[in-house]
């Protein structure tokens, strides 16, 4: 037995180089792209005109990627190119009255330029009805990071308008599976939020499950089966290197970064029954906080730190609990609406958690805001789960099932438009968006 | 160790052939999981006959382990990690033979339906694998003998999300090494 795995594995290798022979081109990795499903009500509408020095509908084209960004978004509804009749490239050649003709409230335009051994884009953000200039900056760019940029842009025009930073320069990650059970393939990858730049940062055939990025936004965790056993591990992004954190007898499971970086908390069994507890990185110290019966898992931190949320069956059916993380470790209960509440996840101000809630037959995403209590449904399908908050708390990204194939959907946290993110190939499934933190 | 090493590459033929979309060379796993792969499938992928056809070969250990890995899966109900009255001789049986030949080793495998939160259906997988162990426990099987796993909603058996799916994902596959 000790010889055949490498046997079977140069066996396999020679059978997938035949077949990727036989196919000529080779699927890359799982693409997202925005579906836009419905129009969305009192979303305002923009122009955001091609900009000046670059070709139209390349993969890099500013405008195109400002105006997908604007629309993912929900609050934006961006005019058609075809029905844009000039194109003005600054905001001296608008003539503000063609675009209120057209019903557009703001107008985007831009140019990029040779600077130096790179490039510039201008850009400029103009109001339509009364034509005040509301933004104009010039952004330094490569030709490899237009793309880059033009999120830049999105999250300037966004703040702008709404008030709101921007978030479409983060980052998500998921996972990604394809091949028919049981010879399954997962993938871990991390994409720009939009989907595009999906990069795998873990391939296997065991299962990969429930990444979290780490408040820094340069790392992840995440549970791999790779050695059979479940076992959570921690990954530098920009260098690859990763550490197996914990892979204790029984289950670990279920990565949450605190707040400052340094602890994560998990779900260990013991004797079959599952727990959180804490674990310090740096000095792999274990402390359990839970100790009941039941099922307590997928523990969340609060934002001070000082307490953790989880699902928990110990009152007969899932619900999410409370505990500090003091001496008495008392734990309480904060769901009780619906016979089905789990995963909670922190909005970004920790004001609100995201769950999934079994709401008149669908497992959906909801909001529970903490001070009142009051959850509000946000998505309507039947299998909705892993809800993860955009890191400016406007929009929430989670898993759905879309002809029996899992997908990623967002909702604006509002639950006013619900909006899908399709793949090509494979399931896709765990969402995670990255905070903030690494922004330039 | 011939059954095995049979089973495994039927098996992995098996899944390569279900793997419809081949990645790029560099792009293949760089986990060591062929044979975790292979081990974790037996339960699911395993065609009776493929043993049978070497039954003149085999020891009686391996005879009476092909024997009952003619059922090695117990299905439960939705939320429920009861064995069900159908399933309690095929816990008897490799009970027996665990019971018989001490130094076999069975993975107890605990799975869910996809509905619901994903780590937290691991619990549930949990909560099955542990009710099938508890169950070889009561008929005599060393606990060293034994150790579980929960895959949750992760390795469905088959695809689909109708309750037809559902009732064949539900289940606690009972795979032996050795």
């Amino acid at each position: 037995m000790q010889s055949t795995p490498a046997t079977l594995k140069s066996r396999a290798a020679a059978v997938l180089l035949a077949l990727a022979t036989l196919l000529g081109a080779m699927p890359g990795h799982a693409q997202l792209r925005l579906d836009i499903t419905q129009g969305v009500r009192d979303a305002v509408p923009i122009a955001v005109v091609p900009f000046g020095g670059q070709a139209e509908g390349g993969e890099n084209d500013i405008a195109a990627v400002v105006a997908n960004d604007l629309r993912m978004s929900g609050r934006f509804a961006p005019l058609e190119r075809r029905d844009m009749v000039t194109r003005p490239t600054s905001g001296g050649e608008v003539r503000f009255e063609d675009w209120r003709l057209l019903k557009s409230d703001f107008i985007v335009v831009g140019r990029i330029e040779p600077d130096g051994a790179g490039l510039a884009v201008n850009f400029e953000l103009h109001n339509v009805r009364t034509g005040a200039s509301l933004l104009a900056q010039r952004l330094p760019s490569t030709e490899k990071g237009l793309r880059a940029t033009a999120h830049r842009i999105a999250d300037l025009v966004f703040e702008r308008l709404t008030g709101i930073p921007g978030a479409f320069s983060t980052r998500i990650a998921y996972v990604a599976v394809d091949g028919k059970p049981p010879a399954q393939r997962y993938r871990l990858i991390v994409a720009d939020a939009d989907g595009f730049n999906p990069r795998t940062v873990l391939e296997s055939r065991e299962p990969i499950m429930s990444p979290a990025w780490s408040p820094d936004g340069q790392q992840l965790a995440y549970v791999s089966f790779e050695s059979k056993l479940s076992a959570v591990y921690v990954q530098r992004l920009a260098t690859g290197e990763r550490s197996r954190v914990s892979a204790r007898a029984g289950i670990n499971g279920a990565p949450a970064w605190s707040p400052d970086g340094r602890r994560l908390a998990l779900t260990l069994s013991r004797d079959g029954n599952l727990d959180i507890y804490t674990l310090e990185l740096a000095t792999q110290q274990l402390t359990r906080v839970t100790s009941d019966d039941a099922i307590d898992t997928e523990a969340e931190w609060s934002k001070d730190g000082q307490s953790l949320f989880f699902t928990s069956d110990r009152a007969g059916n899932a619900q999410v609990y409370q505990v500090r993380l003091d001496e008495a470790r008392k734990a309480e209960r904060v769901t009780f609406t619906n016979s089905y509440n789990a995963r909670p996840r922190m909005s970004p101000d920790g004001k609100e958690l995201a769950l999934v809630t079994l709401d008149r037959g669908g497992y959906r995403i909801g909001v529970m805001d903490l001070a009142s209590r009051n959850l509000r449904v946000l998505t309507n399908a039947r299998q909705d789960e892993s809800p993860s908050f955009a890191p400016n708390g406007a929009m929430v990204i989670y898993a759905t099932r879309d002809g029996g194939r899992g997908s990623l959907a967002i909702a604006s946290s509002d639950g006013a438009f619900q909006q899908r993110l399709s793949s090509d190939q494979g399931d896709v499934r765990d969402p995670a968006w990255q905070p903030f933190a690494t922004r330039r | 160790m011939k059954l095995m090493h049979v089973l495994a590459v039927a098996i992995l033929s098996l899944g390569l052939a279900a793997c419809s979309k081949p990645t790029k060379p560099d792009e293949t796993t760089a986990a060591p999981t062929e044979s975790g792969a292979a081990a974790s499938g037996v339960g699911v992928g395993v065609d009776a006959g493929a043993g049978a056809g070497t039954a003149t070969q085999l020891t009686p250990q391996q005879q009476a382990l092909a024997a009952i890995q003619q059922k090695n899966v117990v299905y439960f109900d939705f939320d429920s990690s009861e064995i069900r009255s159908e399933f309690v001789p095929v816990v008897a049986a490799h009970a027996q033979y665990l019971v018989k030949y001490p130094t076999a080793r069975v993975r107890l495998e605990g799975h869910t339906d996809e509905r619901g939160s994903r780590e937290y259906n691991i619990g549930l997988g949990e909560r099955r694998a542990q009710t099938v162990r508890r169950a070889l426990l009561a008929q005599g099987v060393a606990e060293a003998q034994m150790t579980t796993v929960s895959y949750g909603e992760e390795r469905p058996a088959v695809e689909g999300s109708d309750e037809a799916a559902y009732a064949q994902n539900r289940r606690v596959e009972l795979v032996h090494a050795q």
